[in-house]
């Protein structure tokens, strides 16, 4: 068997495999379901239900899709120069610790200021954070996809300490959470009596930025270019290591930026269940958009919607909440494999 | 107790073999796919899944060796999918892995989930019992850490000699390494490169489901989530830490062991005490990122690690 | 030699047509070897010598067609067919492990893979005993990597002949030789023959083909166009045959060389693996000047052409500018002070395939007005400037936002030219600027240089094939193991006197060889 490149792909091509991939998700999504004993039929319009079907419901996918847009670009923007980012759950949590310890009466300024302020440090948090595993490929040759990995189990494991020792909550009843932030830090709601913060708009602000980085500065074009052949960028003069490092920060202060907006936006305060693995999603998020910036905010809609969905899917009908990973790891397989298929044709050798 | 006295005990060095035992499985399944070629980060996931398919299987009456099997059955299914993914269609290797490890986690939690809706605390079967071999057992120390423990941690002893001498002295083993160095090489003698990369990421999956299955069948006596807990990634920087090479691997994942079980015993010294607990979890994660700084001249990497084999590409 | 009527058939193709997408590769290509013969095949780059030989070997099959060896049909697509049939293979780039033996090299594959063990006493003597009916001298612990390329060839050839081939396949076997090696090799060949072996010589050189092969099959297009007798016919007409018109050769006008723009003196490298540094060079890019570097690939050229481009800097030594070192080197630097740098390898490292014409363009100077500033690129500038390097070196594309991949080789190298070009820049490093192009392609490129240097250009040409050296160059450097010879002035050696230098022999002898 032999991959052979198609020069211009007809529009036919570039669509059905992708939409194979997303209907062969459904269709497993539902025989689990009937192995679970509910109806299969049932299971895509339960979940589309859970996730749009309602007010309340599509305040509560936004609200989850928020975070993920911030790992989704974090990871999009080092996937894309080929920096394998899987720390990014350590990213947003340093964000996170470093919002609770400005933003719980450390600093008392006018949100106009204190949020700024907040959110840049949070950044500079999660690029330090993922500096290090850059710094160590850059100048030792160690490939990041192990490093970011452990560092998010170290990390958590500081939070941990942290969260029952200096950062705890005095009036908390001895829970590990850090203290409440002032009200001066948090993200206001963007439209009264909706419960839907300023982080989800940030995000979206994020993408916008991160597109036209890529598309219209030298350090977009610098990260594409090491990303797909680094060699070729070397020889050309681009300064490689200097790229990888602000890719690192960049991508580092991205998701950091996650964690600020869950603990600012709608949290209030951090505990260690902040992120059920945002992180990690969204490596997911960042691939089912194909590393697009733009993208990336409709992946995150789906996958956000694919968990609330199944949430609320699984409270109906007895359906195990692990369906919504099995979905999303089976929809991220399937579309790397469709995304082959519209670019190359199988030819038998 | 003083570290002294840890390191002379024959329990603290019982305990590292028994620790290192799914890290053997793990990281000789994980050396065979790398040494073909192919990097497998899907080995968390089928850890998980072994450890769950495997503990299932007696949970539901087979015998333990049988649960072994099944375990590794799992794991090979596991790897057929990630090689068919990454070997004819040439998929990125990082997201197929990471896909792999998620797909293969949440199938297993589902299936826990679906199977024992409502257990509170997790059954327990009756696990791999000790199986101490006579004489040798009875040398001070090193006796009973060596010849006083489960079949399995035998088996994960003899498997590294297995894979040393396969991999070494035999022609399969000698065509595995030249798909990992040059793929073109191997095609250019007739083999085929497709054939002997999936099959080995389908025999390093069910090593590594085997490993998983150690948690649950040897090493404890029921399944909980959380249980692999990252042993699959420092399963990856043993590898680098053992430049490709079982026996050094092996080496490696004896001294991980050691270290991890040291630090729970120092945990409970005067000095130890005053350490916060997280500091000692700690310890495994960033033992592992110093072992791949320390080998990070990389000599030996396999020259076609990670890269696909397009047959004739022009 | 046997006579072609006499001699038992061995290898026979019959009509084999293979395309790839839209282009024809093979057309109905149809000939015979007979036994103890060796025909040369002979052809430009993409005239679909390797395509052939491949659908022989094994690792593609063909739209349609067949092949017959020793009279039975060979099953198509199946390497180890034809090795079992007889057909060894000697690939153009080695299908050999670095990191193996070459013990382990040979034997890989001749076992099934089932059996439990090797027989590694039984395999060494068999090897030790070929080496010697061959001539073909090899140290079978050697770890592959650390050959030279010569001795490399010697056990892709052992490969071949320890599974019993018949019929031996060479694809461009002298392109990484010195002229003796490739006398050794053709006295392997001549031995193979005398044991009963036919042999297929792919070419692109006239006069390696008038040395060896009895006949010469001549492919263009994908189409066998011509067979004749190699004692019936002379290099001039084979050119003209191989090409379909008839081949002037460059011309070349003399010019007295300016000023040295470039000048390295006694500057040394550490070496990198397999790659030897420079060991204390001295040498001199003089305006209006083409110094050529003869030399086999692998004997410190990349570490030259490294430090000229600005990739590395002397680790001793002294490396000038316009009389007096630059104030720092990197490729940034020596972009702008006026180097034009040909890379090797136009897919690696010239340029990135996903990216577009425009894209590709601008990779050295995306930094400079008016391409950028102060971060934000500037794209309808950069496409302008895509645009006329399009016209003006006529790269043959769709438009300046095409993908490069979608590019032939000729094009692509026209548009990397036109890049390191387009600024006028006083010294081109032209590193094998001619590898695998057609005729015309490799015309075009050899005129730019040419042009370049009668507008006082300096240019150091590092090529593996000697005759284009020889052709191009005013002054020839050869390069081994990191050391230059003295310059050779245009038309002062011969390619056996060269070849002594390539081999190493020059350096020893000292100066009593030098003109």
């Amino acid at each position: 068997m032999r991959l052979e490149p198609i020069s211009n792909p007809s529009l036919t091509r570039t669509i059905v495999p992708p939409l194979i991939a997303l209907g062969s998700t459904v269709v497993i999504a539902s025989l689990l379901a009937m192995i679970a004993g509910a109806n299969p039929f049932s299971v895509l319009g339960l979940i589309l239900k859970g996730a749009f079907g309602s007010k309340f419901a599509a305040l509560e996918t936004l609200n989850r899709a928020t975070p993920l847009i911030f790992t989704g670009l974090s990871v999009a923007v080092a996937f894309r120069a080929k920096l394998w980012n899987i720390g990014a759950e350590a990213q947003l949590y340093a964000g996170a610790v470093v919002t609770v310890v400005l933003g719980t009466g450390a600093l008392t300024l006018p949100p106009v200021a204190l949020i700024p302020i907040i959110a840049l440090m949070a950044m500079i948090a999660g690029a330090i954070v993922l500096l290090i595993p850059a710094i160590l490929k850059t100048r030792f040759g160690v490939d990041e996809v192990v490093t970011t990995l452990l560092f998010n189990f170290i990390f958590l494991l500081f939070v941990s300490m942290l969260l029952e020792g200096p950062l705890k909550d005095p009036m908390g009843m001895g829970w590990p959470k850090s203290a409440r932030l002032i009200p001066e830090a948090r993200l206001p709601r963007i439209f009264p009596g909706l419960r839907l913060h300023w982080g989800f708009a940030l995000a979206i602000i994020a993408a916008i930025v991160v597109w036209i980085i890529q598309k219209r500065t030298t350090l977009g074009y610098e990260m594409q270019a090491v990303g797909l052949n680094t060699e070729a960028a070397r020889f050309a003069g681009i300064p490689v290591r200097t790229v990888l490092i602000k890719t690192a920060l960049l991508s580092g202060g991205l998701a950091a930026l996650a964690g600020f907006s869950e603990v600012a936006g709608l949290k209030g305060s951090l505990t260690l269940d902040l992120s059920p693995g945002f992180g990690y999603t969204g490596i997911i998020v960042a691939m089912l958009a194909l590393l697009n910036p733009l993208a990336v905010i409709a992946a995150a809609f789906f996958v956000a919607g694919i968990f609330v969905g199944a949430d609320s899917m699984s409270r109906a009908a007895g359906v195990p909440t692990y369906l919504a990973d099995i979905m999303l790891a089976t929809a991220l397989l399937l579309m790397v494999l469709a995304i082959l298929l519209t670019r190359f044709r199988i030819v038998r050798e | 107790m003083d570290l002294v006295d840890i390191l002379l005990s024959a329990s603290f060095w019982t305990a590292t073999i028994r620790i290192a035992s799914p890290l053997i499985f793990a990281t000789m399944g994980e050396l065979i796919c790398e040494r073909a070629g192919v990097l497998n980060l899907g080995i968390e996931g089928i850890m998980v899944a072994g450890a769950f398919a495997g503990w299932m299987a007696v949970y539901s009456g087979t015998g333990l060796w049988t649960g072994v099997a099944i375990a590794m059955l799992v794991g090979m299914a596991f790897g057929f999918l990630h090689s068919l993914l990454t070997v004819p269609f040439g998929l990125s290797q990082h997201v197929v892995g990471l896909g792999l490890t998620l797909l293969a986690t949440s199938l297993t939690y589902f299936s826990y989930r679906l199977a024992l809706p409502q257990v509170t605390s997790p059954p327990k079967i009756q696990a791999f019992e000790v199986l101490p071999i006579p004489v040798l057992s009875d040398i001070p120390i090193i006796g009973p850490a060596l010849f006083a423990q489960t079949p399995l941690t035998y088996l994960a002893f003899a498997l590294v000699l297995v894979v040393s001498i396969t991999l070494y002295r035999t022609p399969l083993g000698l065509a595995l390494r030249a798909a990992g160095e040059n793929p073109a090489a191997v095609a250019a003698q007739g083999l085929s490169v497709t054939a002997i990369r999936m099959g080995a990421v389908i025999v390093g999956s069910g090593l590594m489901a085997v490993g998983g299955a150690f948690l649950t069948m040897s090493a404890f006596d029921s399944f909980f989530f959380e249980m692999v807990n990252g042993r699959g990634w420092i399963c990856i920087a043993l590898v680098v830490f053992g430049a490709w090479k079982p026996g050094k691997a092996l080496m490696g994942a004896v001294l991980f062991a050691a270290f991890d079980a040291a630090q729970i015993r120092i945990q409970q010294t005067p000095i130890g005490a005053n350490i916060s607990y997280q500091v000692f979890l700690m310890m495994p994660y960033l033992l592992s990122i110093l072992a791949l700084v320390a080998m990070s001249r990389r000599a030996e990497v396999p020259a076609a690690l990670m890269v696909p084999f397009n047959k004739g590409e022009r | 030699m046997p006579t072609t009527d006499t001699a038992p058939v061995v290898l026979r193709l019959n009509a084999i047509t293979k395309t790839f997408g839209k282009l024809t590769a093979n057309d109905a290509v149809s000939f015979s070897l007979h036994k103890g013969e060796v025909i040369a095949l002979l052809g430009e780059n993409g005239a679909g010598k390797t395509t052939l030989m491949n659908i022989l070997f094994g690792q593609y099959t063909a739209d349609s067609g067949t092949v017959e060896v020793f009279g039975r049909n060979l099953p198509a697509g199946n390497p180890r067919a034809a090795l079992s049939a007889g057909v060894g293979m000697v690939h153009q780039h080695f299908t050999l492990a670095d990191n193996m033996t070459v013990l382990e090299n040979i034997v890989l594959g001749t076992r099934p893979l089932w059996r439990p063990g090797f027989d590694r006493a039984g395999a060494r003597a068999r090897i030790e005993k070929l080496s010697a009916d061959f001539r073909l001298r090899v140290d079978p612990d050697a770890k592959v990597g650390t050959l030279a390329v010569g001795e490399r060839q010697r056990v892709e050839i052992l490969k071949a002949l320890y599974r019993d081939a018949r019929i031996l396949i060479l694809d461009e076997p002298t392109a990484v030789l010195t002229p003796q090696e490739t006398d050794d090799l053709f006295e392997t060949l001549r031995k193979a023959v005398a044991l009963g072996l036919s042999v297929v010589f792919i070419s692109h050189k006239l006069h390696e083909v008038m040395a060896i092969s009895d006949r010469v099959l001549i492919l263009r297009h994908g189409k066998l166009i011509s067979q004749v007798r190699t004692d019936q016919t002379d290099r001039k007409s084979l050119a003209a045959l191989m090409v379909g018109a008839e081949v002037q050769a460059p011309e070349v006008q003399d010019i007295s060389p300016g000023s040295a723009l470039l000048k390295l003196t006694n500057v040394s490298t550490p070496d990198r693996g397999n790659a030897p540094g420079l060991k204390s060079v001295s040498l001199a890019l003089r305006a209006g000047q083409i110094i050529g570097l003869a030399g086999v690939s692998g004997n410190g050229q990349a570490a030259l052409a490294a430090m000229v481009g600005g990739l590395i800097r002397p680790a001793s030594g002294q490396l000038d500018l316009d009389g007096h070192p630059p104030q720092s080197w990197s490729p940034k630097h020596a972009v702008h002070s006026g180097i034009a740098r040909i890379p090797e390898d136009r897919h690696k490292i010239g340029t990135i395939a996903d990216l577009d014409l425009t894209e590709n363009a601008i990779l050295e100077c995306y930094r400079d007005a008016p391409f950028s500033r102060r971060g934000w690129m500037n794209w309808a500038k950069a496409r302008t400037f895509t645009r006329q390097i399009i016209d003006t070196y006529d790269v043959r594309c769709p438009g300046p936002s095409t993908r490069i991949r979608l590019l032939s080789g000729g094009n692509m190298q026209k548009l990397i030219l036109g890049r390191v070009l387009q600024p006028g820049p006083r010294i081109i490093l032209a590193n094998q600027p001619v590898r695998g192009l057609d005729i015309g392609a490799v015309t075009y490129v050899q005129n730019q240089l040419l042009q370049a240097r009668a507008r006082a250009a300096a240019i150091l040409l590092i090529s593996e094939d000697l005759d284009e050296i020889m052709a191009l160059s005013d002054v020839i450097h050869v390069i081994s193991e990191g050391r230059l010879s003295p310059a050779f002035k245009r038309g002062t050696m011969t390619p056996a006197e060269l070849g002594v230098w390539m081999a190493g022999d020059g350096f020893e002898r000292g100066a009593a060889i030098a003109p």
